[in-house]
């Protein structure tokens, strides 16, 4: 009965916290490090095999509109340009083409990925993180930093994607 | 044990009064009709829409507010004559122009009639339009953003309150002046108000295409206050018609000396026929000085232009375009049936309510049966023109709406109550009491050919004991009524902002699908939207700094910026690059005298800042964006203005995350 108590005020006490509270745990010194967990970041993906964003996976589509996706042989020019184009206008708040920045770059991410899951991936982004188990594991490597759904048209990341071909 | 248990039972009862804050009709009351159902009426399920959109005015807060029907629910509060700082509204740079006037910038008005736009009679749920009282303006509010996108000041009126009220096929708005004043303006003695003082009416013509407006006539009529207004619909379309009181010209103590006159009028305008007298050159352009203030959607921003000319038109000149249809003391509501043949006057300190029938008014024309004239304008005999009266219906009548099935529902300010009664035999059906002293009622599409007979929505200028007291100050308040029986019945209370003066209602499905959801970046064309990562700079010009940012879940871009000197205005140009529903991000930097920007995705806002202290000032994401909001944050670098620090700007380090392959 006791720990049901606790359990009920601590849910209390949650839901203090989450109504409004929460701007105190943010207030640190810039030199306070906890050993054991540091930057978060570093720590987790160290321990982890392979990071989610270095993981391989052929074979999953993903969840979304593209269910199936052959690329031709050739590379076509005129959709990489134009993918380059709406790469940049929609894409670079958080992407650079061949760096790591807010999200992962696309450089070769279709050695590491389905055309299908790429696609998915930009249209489809939050039912991607909510339900592809990848999606969400770099969701938590990326910080918790959301996928942004730019409402790219299926034409427009198709030409995208056409691009990130070519970043290699 | 038991104690344990009682703090558990305590912690729920804690939450439960958490819970029960919306509980409205807990404790009523005297109203027998309030039964469970009531309850099951206006219950609009968590998730679920409501049926109808009510836009309830918001009188002296300046604004209109947009609630659901039958919930009473409130979702936005439109800012149209008053600076709203959470919505930065007469705050940013963009949408300062929207308040200027010939008075210069005024941050308030008093907003009275909303009208939503028709075609062929019937609501078309494109924009709304609505009056300034105060300092005379009609704004117009695009349905597809909800926000205001023109604002058009009225030369030569003053208290702009029988406004605005669109034609049939939203070919003009119109406003009519409630204070006569001298035109034009003047120094002169107000004792010589009588003769020399005017009150125009307004014909504000409306382009088709984009709702825009501009005034194509204004008729200078004799210095009485003209109240309300409606437009004719079906036979009577291309008249217009306007409640007078004050007809005694009184400039004092109006309140003894304006309800002298057993009748006053009702003035019947002949609006189509001015309009061809103006087109064929009728009319005299007289010197004039009003702004025209138009958001541009594309730009983000609003520009405003000083007009200064405008049409008058003598009334005298056009013969039988005007005639006044003598209306019992001093009439308040000027409301036409849906059919168009009832002419409603509202005699505000009479008993009765006064019905006057179009094709009697078109015949008594015909056969001149006149019974004087005023001004040159003649005055119809009563009795030639008079369809009947609602006797004794209550205290007080004000306005008049229809539902459309051969009702009329007209509220009493005095005696507090709803009274509904039967066109063309004018007997009392029903009566409800309204809590308290009810001003105008709604009943969406009620002013329309095509009302919508399911509502009837009152609104009070009184609250006294209905709500928890706060201080002097209590809440106004709506009232919804279910009319879809033979006797009404109330369904609802619920608060208002402001003071309710009249509203607008429309089937919610008409509009919803039309709302947009976001502006397209690609359509941005803000001469300081920064459209990608690539656009994002800070530019000095003399001691003027412009910063390009771009704002996405969660970070500033730039978020670290040096150079800026104490002495500076720097205008912060933020980009909202999501292009996501309902992802708004804000942004505010310490010190600002001025509101937050509130910036929707695809839109730019600006704001200035001018930086009065050395430092390093951190500015941030002023809406909840996501779960890195409180992430969402950056620095500027003031130096003293002698300081020789050229200005930098920077997102993340380069060399930081050089891992990936």
């Amino acid at each position: 009965m006791k720990s049901t108590l606790k359990i009920l005020s601590l849910f209390f006490v949650l839901i203090m916290i989450s109504c409004g509270g929460g701007e105190e745990q943010k207030k640190e010194t810039s030199k306070a490090k906890l050993k054991s967990t540091t930057t978060t970041k570093k720590v987790e993906t160290k321990k982890a095999e392979t990071k989610p964003s270095k993981t391989i996976d052929l074979t999953s589509k993903g969840v979304g509109p593209i269910k199936s996706l052959t690329l031709s042989a050739e590379i076509d020019q005129t959709m990489v340009a134009h993918g380059k184009d709406v790469f940049k206008k929609m894409c670079t708040a958080c992407h650079k083409a061949t760096k790591k920045f807010i999200g992962p770059a696309p450089k070769n991410v279709l050695k590491r990925r389905t055309p299908e899951w790429v696609m998915n991936m930009i249209l489809n982004p939050d039912e991607m993180v909510q339900k592809d188990p990848l999606a969400k594991a770099l969701l938590i490597e990326f910080n918790g930093s959301p996928m942004a759904n730019q409402n790219l048209s299926e034409d427009d990341a198709r030409a995208v994607l056409e691009y990130f071909r070519t970043l290699k | 044990m038991k104690n344990t248990s009682k703090i558990v039972a305590g912690l729920f009862s804690v939450a439960m009064l958490f819970t029960s804050c919306n509980n409205s009709d807990s404790s009523t009351k005297s109203n027998g009709a309030l039964s469970s159902s009531a309850a099951e009426k206006v219950y609009v399920a968590p998730g679920e829409h409501d049926e109808f959109y009510a836009f309830i005015s918001g009188g002296f807060s300046g604004q209109l507010a947009v609630y659901g029907l039958p919930s009473g629910r409130l979702f936005k509060v439109i800012p149209v004559f008053s600076v709203d700082a959470e919505k930065a509204y007469g705050f940013n740079e963009e949408t300062k122009p929207m308040l200027n006037t010939s008075h210069g910038f005024i941050p308030w008005d008093d907003a009275h009639h909303p009208d939503i736009s028709q075609t062929a009679g019937e609501l078309d749920g494109r924009y709304v339009y609505i009056n300034g009282n105060n300092t005379p303006r009609i704004a117009k509010i695009d349905l597809t953003t909800f926000e205001t996108t023109e604002i058009i000041e009225i030369p030569n009126s003053a208290g702009n309150h029988s406004s605005s009220y669109v034609t049939e096929n939203t070919e003009y708005v119109v406003a009519g002046t409630r204070f006569g004043v001298p035109v034009p303006q003047r120094d002169i003695s107000i004792k010589e108000y009588k003769g020399n003082f005017k009150g125009a009416l307004s014909f504000i013509k409306v382009d088709q295409e984009d709702g825009g407006m501009e005034i194509d006539f204004q008729i200078l009529m004799p210095g009485f206050d003209y109240d309300k207004a409606h437009p004719g619909r079906g036979d009577s379309h291309g008249w217009f018609f306007f409640t007078t009181y004050n007809t005694e010209e009184a400039h004092t103590l109006l309140e003894v000396n304006a309800s002298q006159n057993d009748k006053d009028f009702i003035a019947a305008v002949n609006w189509q026929k001015i309009a061809e007298y103006v087109k064929n050159g009728g009319g005299k352009k007289m010197p004039a000085n009003y702004a025209h203030n138009v958001y541009d959607e594309h730009t983000h921003s609003a520009t405003s232009t000083m007009k200064k000319e405008v049409l008058v038109v003598d009334p005298t000149e056009v013969p039988g375009a005007f005639y006044f249809l003598p209306t019992p003391k001093s009439p308040h509501g000027c409301d036409v049936d849906p059919s168009g043949e009832y002419i409603v006057g509202s005699g505000k300190l009479s008993a009765d309510v006064t019905v006057h029938s179009f094709s009697k008014m078109i015949k008594a024309i015909e056969d001149k049966k006149f019974a004087g004239e005023a001004y040159g304008i003649p005055i119809l005999d009563f009795e030639a023109i008079h369809a009947g009266s609602v006797k004794q219906a209550g205290l007080g009548p004000l306005h008049t709406e229809f539902d459309g099935k051969g009702y009329g529902y007209t509220t009493f300010f005095i005696s507090s109550e709803v009274v509904k009664w039967k066109l063309g035999t004018w007997e009392v059906i029903d009566r409800k009491p309204t809590y308290y002293s009810v001003g105008h009622l709604m009943i969406p599409g009620g002013n329309s050919r095509k009302p919508f007979g399911k509502y009837a929505l009152a609104m009070n200028k009184i609250t006294k004991d209905r709500y928890l007291p706060t201080g002097p100050e209590v809440t106004q308040s709506a009232q919804l009524y279910d009319i879809t029986g033979e006797k009404m019945e109330l369904l609802l209370d619920f608060p208002t902002i402001g003071e309710p003066h009249y509203a607008a209602g429309i089937p919610a499905d008409m509009i919803k699908g039309k709302s947009k959801k976001l502006y397209k970046l690609e359509d941005n064309k803000h001469p300081y939207a920064a459209l990608s990562d690539a656009d994002t700079k800070v530019v000095r010009d003399g001691n003027t700094v412009h910063i390009y940012m771009t704002m996405i879940r969660s970070h500033f871009s730039p978020d670290n910026i040096e150079g800026v000197k104490v002495g500076d205005k720097v205008y912060f140009h933020v980009t909202n690059l999501e292009q996501d529903y309902d992802v708004p991000h804000g942004v505010s930097i310490i010190g600002a005298n001025t509101s937050e920007l509130l910036i929707m995705p695809g839109q730019t806002e600006t704001f200035a800042w001018e930086p009065k202290q050395v430092g390093v000032w951190p500015f941030y994401c002023t809406d909840f964006c996501s779960a890195l909001h409180q992430e969402m944050q950056g620095y500027v670098r003031v130096s003293p203005k002698s300081s020789n620090i050229e200005l930098s700007w920077s997102l993340g380090e380069d060399d930081e995350d050089e891992d990936e392959e």
